[in-house]
């Protein structure tokens, strides 16, 4: 017994050895993509994953990046972040020490690429998050000063935030708002405070400011807070599964007051989890689908023919991560990890799917616009765009 | 004072499905002395139970209610046959991994079959009514009846049946029971079938209340209601109803009245305070220990 | 008496002959250290295969610690997490906010051995509920009290809440974690052969048989709480640094729940029980990646029929000579002799 014990120790250390020798392929360019394909928000995952692979096959499709006088294939390589922290940490690790990628597209959600950042800085890989909104992904959390290869596709909080609380207060003309909010996640936590910044300071009054912690179910404690303090309106600034529970126990205890959200609503999971109970609501988010110019609705028909749903804006700005990494590889010119890093950085405007992209001197976030949406006959329809 | 109201209206809600948790875990306590931590994880299955039987077959609340306890309680009877019955004989500590074993392998295949939250299809009509300023459901009304309802069937079962005088007996001392002619393998079976079937049924009344469902629901929810099942007395199924109620009642009280971010912290406080006070729960017996 | 093996032909003798030099048990240990500080500044090993040593090494402190409260003391301990999430968050503050950025490589084992101790703080402040309360309801103060950390970390914004805190290096390295794992086993292994250590049994055997018996049990249970809780600390110490970034979620039941099949796999009250356990369990997950979330459907299978054929794990109540005592080496082996006669029957 104790022989086969020690057979089976043996053999698993050898096998981990073995498997850890990698084979380093440099016909191919290897890219990285952290999604969240378990846990609690699959289906940006699934966005991400599909827009990923759709990007990946166009350029093969093509022939490839050329670079100097060959051209190279693009290998993704998926790693699943289960939904938790520690998993992306692992995940960024893996990726830069044992399949040797060259850059890393994802996580999405903030409070996943907050440490995979830190790891891609720390480990100088250029890093794109396509949906992670909040401002410290891409800042030094001790200096304050910009990470140097953290890169995002889409716009901050400090900017979304602004947009919701100027429209609720000049469009939906509501003086008096509540927020119900994660207080254990980085996007969620960000956006509400800035919400409440900005919205005292034209001239509004937050009545209730209150907290739950990821994963729980009954908000009814809160939400009777809430109801307490007779809102005009309230702040949902969660993410796409906790949204419909809390919209329908807010109505179970009789509130009437009508809801307003952020772009992690933007998932059609959200439509198919609330069902009715959403109609008529606004959210601001990265892109409208029924609004699209010419290059977003050639995406939209390609993407659509693959996976037969419309793309949401997870999708979109995963598309458009690519699409920088694209440019930044052609004018990089070579598959070297500081290149790419270095042309990323000198890309000065990115005109994507999801809008026009201005970078400033020495910082990964783009300036771009948001749109607003409103919940029509159970689809997404365009509400009114906002420039920064 | 109409808030107040309307948080114990609340607490009540919240309260009842712990109580039901509660009690299938001291239920098999009381019989075994055996911890079955994969209890959290068959309420989950009961609210996928719900799930599959409500979209697919598009059943009607009653008979989904049936339908899902009966299934939960023929997993549980499986599970029990296959894991849990061939370490009857072993330490307590190597049936409680395995039932942490069986937990885990649960979440985990649910997640690998369904890794997308699931919602539930309103199954009946909800009505709000307002009595001055509370609003009361009749979803909390119904979960509250329901679950209370079922705590009374059990409470009935245990003390004026003849099969729960028979896992009462069980409880007291295992080895003689048999001598008596009573068969321990179906007594076990049937409190793992009760208890399990409590479990489904908190599952469904769960998703009625809060229809977004997901594999990882049963873990803290499991732990909760384990819980409340020791701070009433393990064992002792009384106890269990009123430790879930007590839980309820501090978390939502506690949301209320704080910031809501202390509430996890306040509740097992207090909780850790009860049992220092009262170390063998609030109904439970001194186990006496014989040198 | 033991008839002492005279036959040199079995390599098995020579093994143990070997073995059983003064000389050679500190020269494989030098020779690991040197070897770990090779691989880290050299990297010939792959950088991926340090990662999982290290996690390895890890959970061997957290599985032995656990073992001396769980294993040998007989508790049900269900709280483990929650001084690993004290020691890491100790190590880091220290790390990130106290201290200067260039000593940092050079104060890095300081920062652990404080982690270690609040860790070691919070333990003896569990050990006192712990008096009163027996079994199922010390899991239950020790459940209770992982949820009190986590929730009291989410509240203070200043260690960055439920967001967590980052910006720690990576200052965990394959020697440190070498030197650290071999500690811990040498204390822990050492404490239990120890005239403590049969204290410590003799609780598990039978509390009130031992209170009558002059072992002053409250002092035991106290002083193995702080042990475990010491290394779980130094554990949660490594742990923060390997990953640079800790959040409370990171430290929860589920984590708990990790550590404990670790323990209970590889066999309750042995040391080289613990060690296999970690091992197994830590490199079997690995490897299994690439069955994405099959992965974790296949682990607990394979533990629960683990469970069934062998209760006490793969090592369970048995030690392998190394870490026996000699002077205990007769005894265990009549013991053996007859256990081998008549099957298992008490625990």
């Amino acid at each position: 017994m104790k022989k086969t014990i020690v057979g089976m120790v043996l053999l698993i250390v050898c096998a981990l050895f073995a498997g850890g020798c990698s084979k380093d392929d440099a016909s191919q360019i290897k890219i990285g993509l952290i999604a969240e394909l378990t846990g609690d928000i699959p289906a940006v995952g699934a966005s991400c994953k599909n827009a990923a692979e759709m990007a990946v096959a166009e350029v093969n499709a093509a022939g490839g990046i050329q670079l100097g006088d060959k051209k190279f294939k693009i290998k993704l390589i998926i790693e699943d972040n289960a939904g938790k922290a520690d998993q992306s940490a692992s995940a960024a690790q893996k990726l830069i020490t044992q399949n040797k990628v060259v850059a890393i597209v994802g996580p999405n959600a903030s409070r996943y690429a907050l440490p995979a950042a830190e790891i891609a800085e720390s480990g100088k890989v250029a890093l794109i998050t396509p949906w992670s909104t909040a401002p410290k992904a891409t800042l030094n959390s001790r200096t304050g000063a910009s990470k140097k290869y953290v890169f995002r596709a889409c716009f901050i909080d400090p900017f979304q935030g602004g947009v919701v609380a100027k429209f609720t207060l000049d469009n939906l003309k509501s003086r008096k708002a509540a927020v119900l909010y994660d207080v254990a996640s980085e996007y969620n936590k960000g956006i509400a405070e800035i919400f409440k910044a900005v919205y005292e300071q034209n001239g509004g009054k937050i009545v209730a400011f209150e907290t739950y912690t990821t994963n729980d179910k009954d908000f009814s404690s809160q939400l009777t807070k809430i109801r307490q303090a007779a809102p005009e309106i309230i702040f949902l600034p969660n993410y796409y599964s906790e949204v419909p529970l809390q919209i329908q126990q807010a109505k179970r205890l009789g509130i009437t007051a009508p809801f307003i959200g952020a772009d992690a609503w933007g998932s059609e999971e959200l439509l198919k989890l609330c069902g009715s109970d959403c109609e008529g609501y606004y959210f601001s988010t990265h892109y409208a689908a029924d609004a699209a110019g010419e290059t977003t609705r050639k995406f939209i028909a390609d993407y659509r023919s693959r996976y037969s749903t419309t793309p949401d804006d997870v999708a979109a700005l995963t598309y458009d991560s690519f699409g920088l990494l694209k440019q930044a590889l052609a004018t990089a010119g070579k598959n070297d990890r500081q290149a790419v890093r270095d042309a990323l950085a000198g890309i000065p405007r990115y005109d994507g799917v999801t809008g026009i992209m201005q970078f400033r001197e020495g910082s990964g976030d783009p300036v771009k616009s948001a749109v607003i949406l409103k919940i029509r006959d159970g689809k997404f329809t365009w509400f009114a765009n906002a420039k920064p | 004072m109409a808030y107040f109201f309307q948080q114990l209206l609340n607490a009540l809600q919240l309260g009842s499905i712990y109580a039901l948790i509660a009690l299938g875990y001291t239920m098999v306590y009381g019989i075994l002395t055996m911890i079955n931590f994969a209890h959290g994880d068959l309420f989950m299955v009961g609210a996928f139970f719900c799930f599959l039987l409500a979209v697919y077959l598009k059943l009607s609340f009653v008979p989904t209610l049936l339908l899902s306890m009966l299934g939960v309680a023929c997993l549980g009877v499986i599970i029990e046959r296959l894991a849990y019955k061939p370490l009857r004989t072993a330490p307590r500590v190597s049936a409680i991994i395995t039932a942490l074993g069986v937990g885990l392998f649960l979440e985990n295949f649910t997640l690998a079959l369904s890794p997308y939250p699931k919602h539930i299809p309103p199954l009946l009509k909800n009505v709000t009514w307002t009595v001055g300023e509370l609003s009361i459901s009749s979803l909390q009304v119904l979960v509250i009846v329901l679950s209370l309802g079922l705590m009374l069937i059990l409470d009935f079962v245990v003390w004026r049946t003849k099969a729960g005088m028979a896992m009462r007996a069980i409880s007291w001392d295992k080895t003689i029971v048999p001598l008596m002619g009573v068969s321990v393998n179906k007594i076990i079976s049937l409190t793992f079938a009760i208890g399990t079937g409590l479990g489904g049924a908190a599952g469904v009344l769960y998703s009625l209340a809060y229809p977004v469902i997901d594999p990882y629901m049963g873990i803290m929810v499991g732990w909760k209601a384990f819980i409340c099942a020791v701070v009433g007395g393990i064992g002792n199924v009384r106890g269990a109803m009123i430790g879930g109620f007590i839980l309820g009642a501090v978390e939502i009280l506690v949301a209320a009245f704080f910031p809501s971010t202390y509430r996890d912290f306040v509740a097992f406080t207090l909780l850790l305070v009860l049992l220092i006070l009262k170390p063998y729960g609030i109904l439970g017996r001194p186990q006496p220990q014989k040198v | 008496m033991i008839r002492a093996k005279t036959a040199y032909r079995t390599w098995r003798d020579r093994w143990r002959r070997l073995t059983a030099r003064k000389y050679f048990w500190p020269a494989v240990l030098t020779a690991g250290l040197a070897f770990s500080i090779a691989a880290d500044k050299y990297d010939f090993v792959d950088l991926y295969v340090q990662l999982i040593i290290i996690y390895v090494g890890i959970n061997i402190i957290l599985t032995v610690s656990l073992n001396l409260i769980n294993g040998y003391m007989g508790e049900f301990s269900v709280g483990h997490a929650g001084f690993m999430a004290v020691g890491a968050y100790t190590a880091s503050l220290l790390t990130v906010y106290a201290f200067p950025p260039g000593l940092q490589q050079l104060l890095f084992p300081l920062a652990v051995l404080a982690g270690g101790l609040a860790a070691a703080l919070i333990g003896f402040l569990v050990a006192i509920p712990s008096f009163k309360t027996r079994g199922d309801y010390l899991a239950i103060v020790t459940l209770a009290f992982c949820m009190i950390v986590k929730s009291v970390l989410e509240n203070i914004d200043a260690v960055g809440g439920p967001r967590g805190l980052l910006g720690m290096e990576k200052l965990t390295t394959l020697p440190w974690v070498f030197f650290w794992t071999a500690l811990s086993v040498w204390v822990i292994r050492n404490l239990v052969y120890s005239n403590f250590g049969r204290g410590v049994l003799s609780v598990r055997e039978d509390e009130i048989a031992a209170d009558l018996m002059s072992v002053n049990t409250r002092q035991v249970k106290i002083i193995a709480f702080i042990v475990s809780s010491f290394f779980a600390g130094i554990a949660g110490g490594l742990f923060a640094h390997a990953l640079q970034f800790i959040n409370p979620r990171m430290f929860d039941i589920i984590k708990s729940t990790d550590v404990l099949i670790m323990v209970y796999l590889g066999g309750i009250a042995s040391i080289a029980g613990s060690v296999i356990g970690a091992v197994i369990y830590t490199i079997l997950l690995e490897i299994l990646r690439p069955l994405g979330v099959w992965r974790m459907v296949f682990m607990p299978l394979l533990l629960v029929v683990l469970m069934i054929y062998r209760p006490r794990g793969i090592m369970g109540l048995r030690e392998t000579r190394l870490f026996e005592p000699l002077s205990d080496l007769a005894t265990i082996t009549l013991w053996r002799q007859k256990k081998k006669e008549a099957p298992d029957g008490a625990p």
